[in-house]
């Protein structure tokens, strides 16, 4: 039904062609970050080569190019998203954590005081809980995790009373260490009707499934163009109009005015409010041509190739070594994305990825930015193998045989 | 796998599953220092034994690679019974074993070459100066060795 096909992706990806060790590079990383296609390296190139200039400020040819590739890729964002009020609601931020930290600085201060409590759950990065820390540290709002279950997923059996007097829902569409994919639909319902908005990390989520931001409700999404195939140093932080309009200005500087006196200023409308200074133009231009490529892939398509990569590596990582490699994430692909944590039994994390280095194998050994989780499975660390849209079986097998090393040689 | 076989020699790997002078001593009298590394979650705490200027004992806990591992394990066979002053120089030697990259050229542009036959068996370390990221997990049980040598001379 689809003309998706990993193999043409993968000979998009120009760095899918270097070499380590001798072997051709293995990309199991992607949940760190993901590989640009060339189209996306060629529109950054573009930018600097044909039209590099300031956006916003200068009326020549090339300046007004750069802002209507700038505003270009707004757009492009809003309709990957499916963004109600279009791209007046898409800000560029830095990254995910950037978006989380405009979320609690600017709004949380603005509308959360002591008592109100903000609902996070155990699975969720450092940068949905350190900024929440921040501002209790600031406001005496109180901080409330939802909790985890044995098999990995949000425990939501007393969900009602986890609600009490919780006025924000902040938590992961995706896990980046167990792959859980959380019930957001179901959660903005519950929050909406308890009161409370909720926000959504979408870092994993959005480069692996399709993005709706209108049919799910929700409230705030944050995510980074980096994990979507697009370039490092630009994020989205995206909310409904009318929230964005009451919140107040985040950092400040130019671009963010709408005039500034020798006694005051006052603040622009519309996204560039938060988006201070200079933004990332190149990166806006290359989350655009990543927004189009993986819209010309079919986000649906991406999810069912990575489901079935996800689903056959489950499989034989279980066939292959039983009790010795124990999945820490969901045993089958049911909610359940291409992030798969592992604990090898007797090898630590660090000692396996290096075993996997050797193959040319790219895995993550580490808490993964996320501790209360490791604290939760009392472990140090993980190695975590995670698929991309250009990933293919033949990168589980490598995998598999790299392990398979790693367990003889501390056996 | 050449390049692996040098990094995870026969001894590291027997340090590693075997680890010698595993175990706490009471503090007081003894130093206990802790030392973390916070990027890969490894954790090591040195127990240390000073008795008239010697290393009498020196017990290791904690978790973590089999190069932070071995490297404590090793470590603690080559210090213990050494005067302070001698255990002070194996660390001086083994930082620049961990280090030939960078800081071991003199002004004369010559490298100073750690004598390996002359440290033993952490000589197997060598190799790791060849993989960066894995180094700061060698040097954590000497790092917090340091550390409780400072404490026990500002005491
Ligand atoms: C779930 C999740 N949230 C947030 C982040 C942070 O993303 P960034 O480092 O791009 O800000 C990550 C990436 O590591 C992530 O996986």
């Amino acid at each position: 039904m689809s003309s998706f096909d990993a193999r043409r992706v993968r000979a998009d990806t120009p760095a899918l062609a270097r070499i380590i060790n001798g072997q051709r590079i293995t990309y199991l990383d992607s949940g760190a970050t993901s590989l640009p296609p060339r189209a996306v390296i060629e529109a950054m190139s573009r930018y600097y080569e044909l039209r590099h200039a300031n956006v916003h400020r200068s009326v020549f040819q090339t300046a007004s190019e750069a802002t209507a590739t700038y505003e270009g890729a707004r757009e492009s964002v809003a309709h990957f998203i499916n963004a109600p009020g279009g791209a007046g609601e898409v800000v560029f931020t830095k990254n995910t954590t950037e978006s989380f930290n405009l979320l609690a600085k600017s709004w949380g201060e603005a509308n959360l005081s002591e008592g109100d409590v903000v609902l996070l759950s155990e699975m969720e990065h450092h940068a949905n809980i350190v900024p929440w820390f921040m501002l209790r540290e600031r406001t005496g709002i109180e901080v409330r995790f939802i909790p985890v279950t044995d098999d990995f997923r949000l425990d939501l059996s007393s969900v009602d009373e986890l609600m009490e007097d919780v006025k924000l829902v902040s938590v992961t569409a995706m896990s980046n260490v167990l792959g859980t994919i959380n019930p957001v639909k179901e959660l903005a319902a519950t929050a909406h009707a308890h009161g409370a908005l909720i926000a959504v990390d979408g870092a994993q989520s959005v480069a692996h499934d399709v993005t709706d931001v209108a049919d799910l409700d929700i409230d705030f999404f944050a995510f980074s163009a980096h994990k979507m195939l697009g370039p490092t140093g630009i994020g989205v932080f995206w909310t409904r109009a009318e929230i964005l309009d009451a919140m107040p200005p985040f950092l400040g500087g130019g671009g963010m005015i709408a005039d500034v006196r020798l006694d005051g200023y006052s603040c622009a409308g519309g996204p560039t409010r938060f988006e201070a200074g200079t933004p990332p133009i190149a990166e806006a231009a290359g989350l655009g041509a990543a927004v189009r490529y993986l819209e010309g892939l079919g986000m649906a398509n991406v999810a069912e190739h990575e489901r079935a990569l996800t689903g056959d590596a489950l499989t034989r990582l279980g066939l292959e070594f039983e009790d010795r490699v124990r999945v820490i994430g969901p045993a089958d692909t049911t909610h359940r994305g291409g992030v798969i944590s592992l604990d090898v039994e007797g090898v630590h994390p660090h000692d396996v990825a290096q075993v996997l280095d050797q193959f040319g194998v790219c895995v993550r050994p580490g808490h993964h930015c996320a501790k209360p989780l490791m604290r939760r499975f009392s472990l140090p660390a993980t190695v975590r193998a995670s698929y991309g849209p250009y990933s293919l079986v033949r990168d589980t097998d490598v995998l598999i045989e790299g392990l398979r090393h790693a367990i003889e040689m501390f056996a | 796998m050449e390049n692996l076989d040098n990094l995870y020699r026969e001894i590291i790997l027997d340090h590693y599953r075997s680890p010698r002078n595993r175990g706490e001593l009471p503090s007081p009298p003894a130093i206990r220092t802790e030392g973390f590394n916070p990027l890969c979650g490894d954790e090591i705490v040195v127990y240390l034994d000073v008795e008239e200027g010697v290393l009498a004992n020196i017990k290791l806990t904690g978790h973590g690679c089999s190069i932070s591992q071995a490297s404590s394990s090793l470590m603690s066979s080559a210090v213990k019974g050494k005067t302070i002053e001698q255990v002070r120089d194996v660390i001086t030697t083994f930082k620049q074993l961990m280090t030939v990259h960078e800081s071991t050229l003199q002004p004369s542009g010559e490298p100073v070459k750690v004598d390996l036959r002359a440290i033993g068996e952490l000589a197997a370390l060598a190799g790791v100066v060849k993989f960066p990221v894995r180094i700061k997990c060698a040097m954590l049980a000497w790092n917090t060795l340091s550390q409780g040598l400072d404490e026990l001379g500002s005491a």
